[in-house]
């Protein structure tokens, strides 16, 4: 399963916005597929999100998450060569992790 | 007997950091609760004040509850926390944020909205709670 991650940081005023977009079912294990059997669910639950190793955000994550998560969040105190890094790990013990430099 | 202590506390050690990097756990009984007061319960968050700092815009009508994109912003000073809440989705806790370091307390993220129903955010500033409300309506539910 492709768990790809995409991510964009601009900055402005020495505030980074950082957009990220995930890869991922984040199935909420309610849906039936085309025979009728319950999809188990797989979703992320915990992603943080780090500037040069420091945290800086934590967000759990329920089923209520729409598909391939999109989101966007904003870092003060941000400098060009700063590393913005982000990690996920979800209920079936799978994780993801990126990191960007703020240019 | 000392030597194998401190080669047992080092496994232990060793054992113990990956999930402490792991951050804090994920807090599955507020994500069980099937009603918002339910897991505003187990998130201890109690008397919270109506705030017109809280800003959330969302579309006032949704074609596809799959997907609705939504955008969370406090002005409250010390604000800590943001969780957002959907009532009327099966299950209501929808996200928890917690920013430190820099981080604004401003996100913008895309949820499930399984229908037409009042999004509710909770934020916590200074160990007080604040809240504010958005109607969303949906046209077709996106909980499956």
């Amino acid at each position: 399963m492709a768990t790809g991650i995409k991510m964009r940081v601009r900055l402005q005023s020495g505030v980074a916005e950082v957009r990220v977009l995930i890869s991922h079912p984040m199935e909420t294990g309610r849906r039936e597929d085309d025979a009728g059997k319950l999809v188990p669910a797989h979703f992320i639950q915990v992603l943080t999100a780090t500037l040069n190793q420091k945290p800086v955000l934590e967000a759990q994550w329920g089923t209520g998450i729409a598909r391939d998560p999109y989101l966007v969040f904003y870092v003060a105190d941000a400098r060009i060569g700063d590393t913005i890094g982000i990690e996920w790990h979800d209920n079936k013990g799978e994780s993801g992790r990126h990191s960007i430099v703020v240019a | 007997m000392t030597g194998r202590r401190s080669i047992l506390q080092m496994l232990l050690a060793s054992l113990l950091l990956p999930l402490k990097a792991l951050a804090a756990a994920w807090n599955r009984p507020a994500f069980e609760a099937s009603t918002i007061d339910g897991a505003k319960q187990v998130l201890d968050m109690r008397a919270e004040e109506n705030s017109a700092q809280i800003e959330i815009v969302a579309p006032d009508f949704a074609e596809n509850g799959a997907v609705v994109q939504i955008e969370v912003m406090s002005r409250i000073a010390g604000t800590e926390a943001i969780a957002i809440f959907a009532e009327r989705n099966p299950v209501p806790l929808v996200a928890n944020f917690t920013f430190s370091h820099g981080a604004q307390p401003y996100v913008i993220t895309r949820i499930k909205m399984a229908e037409s129903q009042s999004l509710q955010v909770v934020v916590k500033a200074g160990g007080r709670y604040y809240q504010a409300n958005r109607d969303v309506a949906v046209s077709e539910g996106g909980c499956g």
